[in-house]
């Protein structure tokens, strides 16, 4: 709906007009900035991603478990809270220094949205099949051949999920980008959206960020068509793992190199600011304050995007077919929208259409609603399967009234699975930024725009608390997320390597 | 007295017929297999007596109460009609006992007692306290059926409950379910596609193929017996050869040599076949003077089962057949090898024509 909004708006100002603005020197360089960004970080992130799981899936490098779990808690971190901390350790080291601009930029969202990819590929080379490597190696393959022949073709489809997942991020973040001062579609719409309400500037740079995203999710559509992965039937046995020799070592030595950079900085730039943390007393209301805040809004979202998701959620389960298809391509759609668009359409619906309902917690709860939806609606329909039907025919032909066996048979199963999506959207929820900035209503502060103010007039030590916290908060989904994927422990049954990628969906 | 009634029921799936004019009626405590290919429509009846699905044409009562007509449906609670599902389907968060007590009221003092009893039934005694998850493939079938028997319904439907177990286990678990269906004196309709499931578990057999029902009998009668061509070749192997005769009884020639039709008061109309069973042709190396009529063949495959061998070989005039011999130390047959046949007792004769094998695709 949002973007159909924007859709209208652009075609009321006219062809003409759109194109006009669209086709300026500052456009151009926006789209090159925000598309090589794009391209250099999804490059950095695949290579990252794929080799960081490879080694702690399939090599005997030390300590692989806790490397499995340390290479996907830099998901844990929101991209904000990342640029911060490494602007903020950059001004412990000098003042004069500033850590800013494209490379630093590249550097920050390759360190934090490589799990993006790694996740889904770790999970692929988890439960790949060993007895086609097996047979490759019988049939002659050394063991990089049989890596390249084999292995790599097994799990593309896992790594094209990933680098899709990636690319989208990065075109739709916002936080990062802005606190390191990259001039991105992402920026440049909220600049020209909070300086001076620049309506028409804002929505004809809003539908190139969505005609971008949109290019992109048809290339990998075309790319899906022939990604096609033949799995052999029954359950793969254990896989095999490849002796390093000496280069083990090595393999540690960078796992541990990006484990440091990626939560060590954010770690020691937040301990930093924290002990040499101002006016504690005042920083204290403020903080709950905004916690409170943070709380209020993320229910009110998570509660509408739960009624909203359970309808569709269910639909998708029992009907499976062309709508579930339906619903998996417009998660990625809903993913593909940067919040910065959902917030900018939603601010001018409600200016225009639904003016009691702008500046209020609900508006809010809406744009939540309409990014997290397809979350909520994954939830939904994982839990509904743990209830096949034939559960509820036995219990009916056992003499259960419907009622009797929706109460004693499928409320029990679903119930936790749903509990569970509603948690992961309250959290997603608390953790976004562009749309929270726009929408929240005057005087309402949450942890998110705290520390996003903080951060823009550098009081650093203000910050802290909030990033603290924001990563506290970030780190119990990202927990589950870990867990579900199977890289630790055992191999993920199969149903829950597809709805792995949904869940990955939603969560920055 | 009669305990299930199906009278000319008809189904569709959109334009496609599932069923149709399907007529079963089954005694208080018989045990009845639906036997078919996938496919056929079987498991489609089931479901409707169990009232999942609604009927477009004919009528179902159960203990003389009508349940289904079209427009009419009783739902499946109130039809006391219990299922036991192709994968058991057990409740995953109640353990084996809640599971077994859920058909069971909850005011009744019996309900410990009761559970026991119906686990004790299927081998599982004392395994209340387990879960689902905890069980092996064959032992959830058994609480499954424990569960279908606990609140004594008049009718138990089992879903191809032993397909997804392996052989083994497979024979055992069917005989065990088919000592308690008897000793619960339960009525109980088979859904299977297995032919010796079918054959060995019930008192009578339904053929079904296309959505209808080809044959109803008792084992040996549908074995020996078919109604038609179709059946005859699903329901075991079959040699089928055509028969120029015009007269029932008596002696035909064949390729196979001479043949003694069985006497029996099927109609004689229209062109007949005989229906040549694997483990009625001898087979010897030479012609001895018991199989002195013997027919000169070529052995063209053998498969060795271990308690029997199955011989395929061809005749003269290319015509190919089968023998099928318990093992012993004569059972010395290879490939090429020149034997006589020879075709020992009656065999049945069937109507060639009618063979509407119209394939209908599973609802599921």
């Amino acid at each position: 709906m949002p973007l159909f909004y924007i859709l209208l708006r652009t075609g009321q100002n006219g062809v003409g007009e759109w194109w006009e603005l669209v086709t300026t020197a500052r456009t151009a360089r926006l789209a090159g900035t925000s598309f090589a960004l794009a391209v250099v970080v999804t490059a950095g992130c695949l290579l990252l991603g794929v080799g960081s799981a490879y080694l702690v899936t399939r090599t005997d490098v030390p300590f692989r478990r806790a490397f499995a779990v340390l290479a996907a808690l830099p998901l844990a971190v929101p991209s904000y809270v990342a640029a911060y901390t490494w602007v903020s350790v950059a001004d412990l080291w000098s003042s004069t220094a500033r850590f800013e601009g494209f490379w630093p930029a590249v550097a920050v969202l390759i360190l934090y949205t490589y799990p993006y990819v790694y996740l889904p590929v770790a999970a692929a080379f988890a439960g790949a099949d060993a007895a086609q490597e097996e047979v490759a190696r019988s049939l002659g393959r050394g063991t990089w051949r049989t890596l390249a022949t084999v292995t790599l073709p097994q799990v593309r489809p896992a790594i094209a999920g990933g680098g899709l997942l990636a690319i989208l991020y990065i075109l739709s973040d916002f936080g990062a980008v802005s606190i390191l001062r990259v001039d991105t579609f992402t920026r440049a719409i909220f600049t020209a959206f909070s300086a001076g309400f620049d309506r028409a500037t804002a929505l004809s740079l809003s539908t190139v960020l969505v005609l971008l995203t949109v290019l992109v999710l048809l290339l990998e559509g075309r790319t899906r068509r022939r990604g096609a992965r033949y799995e052999s039937g029954g359950a793969s046995h254990g896989t095999n793992v490849v002796g390093l020799g000496r280069g083990r070592w090595w393999a540690a030595g960078g796992l541990a190199a990006v484990a440091v950079l990626a939560l060590g900085v954010p770690a020691l730039s937040m301990v930093r600011w924290m002990t040499a943390g101002t006016s504690r007393a005042d920083s204290w209301g403020q903080l709950l304050g905004a916690a409170a805040g943070s709380l209020t809004v993320s229910l009110a979202g998570a509660l509408l995007t739960m009624v909203l998701a359970l309808p569709i959620g269910i639909l998708a389960a029992r009907h499976p077919g062309r709508l579930s298809a339906l619903t998996e391509r417009a998660a990625y759609v809903a993913h593909s929208l940067p919040g910065v668009v959902v917030g900018l359409s939603l601010v001018f619906l409600g200016v225009t259409v639904l003016l009691p309902l702008y500046q209020t917690t609900w508006l809010l709860a809406f744009a939540y609603a309409t990014l997290f939806l397809p979350l909520g609606v994954a939830a939904v329909s994982g839990a509904a399967a743990q209830a096949p039907p034939a559960l509820e025919e036995v219990g009916t032909s056992l003499g259960r009234s419907p009622a009797q066996v929706f109460r004693t048979v499928t409320l029990p199963l679903t119930l936790p699975g749903i509990g569970a999506g509603a948690a992961l959207v309250f959290l997603t929820c608390m953790k976004e930024l562009p749309a929270t900035l726009m929408l929240r209503p005057t005087g309402l502060d949450t942890l998110a725009t705290e520390l996003w103010q903080a951060t823009s007039y550098q009081r650093y030590a203000e910050a802290a608390p909030y990033a603290f916290l924001l990563v506290l908060l970030a780190a119990v989904p990202t927990w589950a997320l870990v867990r579900r994927s199977g890289v630790v422990g055992g191999a993920p049954p199969a149903k829950q390597a597809r709805t792995l990628k949904e869940e990955l969906l939603t969560h920055d | 007295m009669t305990d299930v009634e199906i009278n000319h029921v008809g189904k569709f799936f959109g334009t496609l017929r599932a069923l149709s004019g399907v007529d079963l009626s089954m005694r208080s405590g018989e045990f009845l297999a639906v036997l078919g290919p996938s496919g056929c429509g079987k498991t489609t009846l089931l479901r409707c007596v169990a009232g999942f699905e609604q009927i477009d044409e004919g009528r179902i009562a159960l203990g003389g109460r009508l349940v289904a007509l079209p427009g009419v449906h009783v739902p499946p609670h109130r039809r006391h009609v219990a299922v036991v599902p192709q994968e058991g389907a057990l409740f995953p968060h109640l353990d084996v006992a809640g599971n077994v007590a859920y058909g069971l009221g909850r005011g009744r003092r019996d309900r410990a007692a009761r559970v026991e009893q119906c686990l004790e039934l299927v081998g599982l005694g004392g395994y209340g306290r387990r879960m689902p998850h905890e069980l092996s493939g064959g032992q959830r079938q058994r609480v499954a059926v424990a569960r279908a028997l606990a609140p004594r319904p008049p009718l138990v439907l089992l879903d191809e409950p032993f397909s997804a177990l392996d052989a083994a286990l497979r024979s055992e678990l069917r005989r065990d379910v088919r000592r308690a269906l008897r000793e619960d004196g339960a009525t109980a309709i088979l859904v299977t596609h297995d032919q010796a499931e079918a054959l060995s578990m019930a008192d009578r057999v339904a053929v079904m193929n296309g959505g209808r029902i080809r044959q109803v009998g008792t084992p040996a009668e549908v074995y020996r017996h078919p109604a038609d061509v179709w059946v005859a070749g699903f329901v075991g192997e079959a040699v089928i050869v055509p028969l120029d005769g015009e007269a029932p009884g008596g002696r035909h020639t064949s390729p196979l040599g001479p043949l003694t039709l069985r006497d029996d008061d099927r109609p004689w109309d229209g062109p007949m076949a005989a229906v040549v069973r694997p483990e009625q042709v001898l087979m010897t190396h030479r012609r001895t003077p018991q199989a002195g009529r013997g027919v000169p063949a070529v052995v063209r495959r053998v498969d060795y089962h271990g308690h029997d061998t199955l011989v395929a070989f061809e005749l003269a005039d290319g015509t190919e057949a089968m023998s099928r011999m318990v093992d012993g130390p004569l059972v010395d047959y290879r490939p090429g090898d020149r034997v006589f046949v020879l075709v020992d007792g009656a065999v049945a004769a069937v109507p060639v024509g009618e063979t509407v094998t119209r394939p209908v695709p599973s609802p599921r």
